[in-house]
């Protein structure tokens, strides 16, 4: 999106529009949702698409923050604002600890690690008092924005969705392309190499884990807002496998990648809702089916097309270094290693 | 409030009780636990389908009792052939094409396979579980003077140990688990001494869902059969593979019992960290000791 070519400020400019124009043509509801996921998804592919750790704990972020957004705005009587920017930072606290915790090991420990320290505050979701147990914290007012803009109104309560995903997604793209996403992306490419030229790989890799979680913290606290309900879905690790698929399915280390795949699976989920569990095992054969033959994802595999002969911007090279591999193999920590 | 008192003086019956359910949990995380370290090793993969396969050994048992009337003991033997064949066919058909790639597409691949599974039978059963009755063999049990010893619970646990320490031993002190070792260090200078190392990796995948499976089968009569049952044990087991290390199956047997046990007393003194204390030792273990306390170094 901000590369140099033409090209992308007309894309820009097109999504844009339609995102404007999108809750007169489609569900309002379902393109918050799907706003909600994207940025979500945007979050975690900081991670695994440009530093190239698979997180398979972020529902913990993505929950806590719903239920902290819930708790403060229903129960303290806070603003949705307020409440927003205060589970976005209990979320980026939470991954301060993690990610100080989870960036001791890599690989697949690092995936084991993220995924059992989420487990936990599942656990506590389940235990504690203010969080309601199975019920969850329901009926959670929406508020007023800044005391004057009633978000009680649909098409309001978008734009405000639409304006949180868009900052947030400033942030990402910024992020990806200032000289810290530079390092990053070295870190992932060669982390040894990396650490020689001086960088300290640990600290730029618990910076990028901070910054994804308070991000996916944003995209719960969001949600909780806009269902007006946090629940232990939000917390479980199925909800952490979700937003793997999402962007597996748009493509790793791509920008737009994981808005496409938080559509396109949420969509599904809409439409198969009726099905039950069956949604379970379809999403079970698209992860199989991507890992096999579809590794590139969506955008991955049209991004060479489109882009035709200009050439390639900061996104697609890293894209494409993404889609060969994500970085790990040559780091992990397999105990197979002599 | 009241757990104040309890932390001052648990009952001693009901501390050894909790102490076996601990000792019974902590067979089935060593049992989990190893043959995902055995699959690690040769596949390089995690197998995240391990609690599913898992839960198909019990539902497996289940389906030979209420279709085909056999009992517990076939079952025992039945169940991780069939699991296990199926596991292979998921090696030969699926695993196969991704051996070239980052260990992390292994996980994700599992993962989408555990999904199928358990979605598959979330829709024919529900999240209730299934009743499978102790076998009569097992059924009474035994007064050991400061507690009540079921037999099944006591044959649970000495089945878990045999089964691990045979495990153990066909790794480490028999030829084919030396073909096993050699190839986990270097696959293609034992494939050049005219071993086939791409059906040991078949074999070996095939054994360790095997092992899920069995496990799935002792779990039955004290679990019920529940589609869920593997999601719930498979993400502790993985806690309890990141405290041991995958570099050594003694490490996956010891570590699994121990941390069964703590997790059982932790329910004696303080109940309401019971489900999270596996977490918290694995955090702490980070801290320390990063690798794990038998892993080799990272």
């Amino acid at each position: 999106m901000a590369g140099s070519g033409g090209w992308d400020r007309v894309l820009t400019a097109v999504l844009i529009a339609l995102a404007l124009a999108a809750p007169f043509i489609l569900y309002p509801v379902f393109v918050m949702e799907a706003l909600c996921f994207a940025l979500f998804a945007c979050a975690f592919n900081l991670l695994i698409g440009y530093v190239g750790l698979l997180s398979f704990g972020h529902a913990a972020f993505f929950g806590s923050a719903a239920y902290i957004t819930a708790h403060t705005v229903k129960v303290w009587g806070l603003s949705p604002e307020l409440g927003i920017l205060v589970g976005a930072g209990v979320a980026a606290l939470l991954g301060t600890v993690f990610g100080w915790l989870a960036i001791r090991r890599q690989g697949i420990y690092f995936a084991m690690i993220t995924l059992a320290l989420a487990q936990m505050v599942y656990f506590v979701a389940l235990q504690a008092r203010f969080t309601g147990g199975e019920d969850g914290i329901q009926a959670v007012p929406r508020g007023k924005l800044l005391g004057i803009v009633d978000l009680n109104h649909t098409l309001t309560m978008y734009y405000f969705v639409l304006a949180i995903f868009l900052i947030g997604f400033a942030i990402i793209v910024r992020t990806v392309h200032s000289p810290f996403g530079q390092v990053i992306k070295a870190i992932r490419e060669n982390e040894p190499r990396a650490v020689s030229l001086g960088y300290d790989a640990d600290r730029y890799k618990l910076l990028a884990f901070i910054l994804s979680a308070g991000l996916s913290g944003l995209a719960g606290s969001l949600k909780s807002l806009v269902f007006q309900l946090a629940s232990l879905t939000d917390v479980q690790w199925t909800m952490s496998g979700e937003v793997v698929l999402m962007t597996l399915v748009g493509g790793l280390g791509t920008v737009l990648g994981p808005v496409v795949g938080a559509f396109l699976l949420t969509a599904m989920q809409h439409y198969l809702a009726q099905l039950g569990s069956w949604v379970t095992v379809v999403q079970g054969v698209i992860f199989v089916f991507c890992v096999l033959v579809f590794r590139r994802g969506v955008v991955g595999a049209i991004a060479p097309y489109a882009a035709g002969g200009r050439s390639p911007s900061g996104i697609s090279s890293g894209a494409a270094a993404t889609r060969a591999k994500p970085a790990e193999a040559r780091t992990a920590a397999a105990p197979r290693a002599p | 409030m009241f757990e104040w008192l309890q932390l001052t003086v648990p009952p001693a019956p009901a501390m050894f009780a909790q102490l076996l359910v601990g000792l019974i949990n902590g067979a089935f995380y060593a049992m989990l636990s190893l043959g995902l370290a055995v699959i690690f090793g040769l596949l390089n993969i995690i197998n995240f389908t391990h609690g599913a396969q898992y839960m198909l050994g019990a539902f497996c048992a289940w389906f030979l009792l209420n279709a085909l009337g056999l009992g517990y003991w076939p079952a025992l033997i039945l169940a991780p052939i069939i699991v296990g064949a199926l596991g292979i066919a998921i090696e030969r058909l699926l695993l196969r094409h991704i051996y070239g790639l980052d260990h992390l597409y292994g996980l994700l691949l599992t993962f989408g396979l555990a999904l199928i599974i358990e979605g598959v039978f979330r829709q024919q059963f529900g999240s209730s579980g299934q009743p499978y009755a102790i076998p009569s063999e097992l059924q009474s049990g035994r007064n050991l003077g400061f507690m009540f010893l079921p037999n099944y619970r006591a044959w649970v646990i000495v089945a878990s140990l045999v089964l691990c320490l045979a495990t153990w031993f066909t790794i480490e002190r028999t030829r084919l688990g030396a073909y096993l070792r050699a190839a986990t260090e270097n696959p293609v200078l034992v494939q050049a001494f005219g071993i086939n190392v791409p059906r040991m990796i078949t074999l070996t995948y095939g054994a360790g869902v095997g092992l899920a499976a069995l496990a799935g089968v002792m779990a039955a009569p004290i679990y019920q059969v529940s589609p869920l049952m593997g999601s719930n044990i498979i993400i502790t087991v993985f806690a309890v593979v990141v405290i041991g290390g995958m570099g050594s199956i003694l490490g996956a047997i010891v570590s699994g019992f121990a941390l069964g046990l703590v997790e059982g007393l932790t329910k004696v003194f303080y109940p309401e960290a019971s489900s999270t204390v596996i977490f918290v030792i694995m955090a702490l273990v980070l801290l320390v000791k990063p690798a794990g306390f038998f892993g080799r170094a990272a």
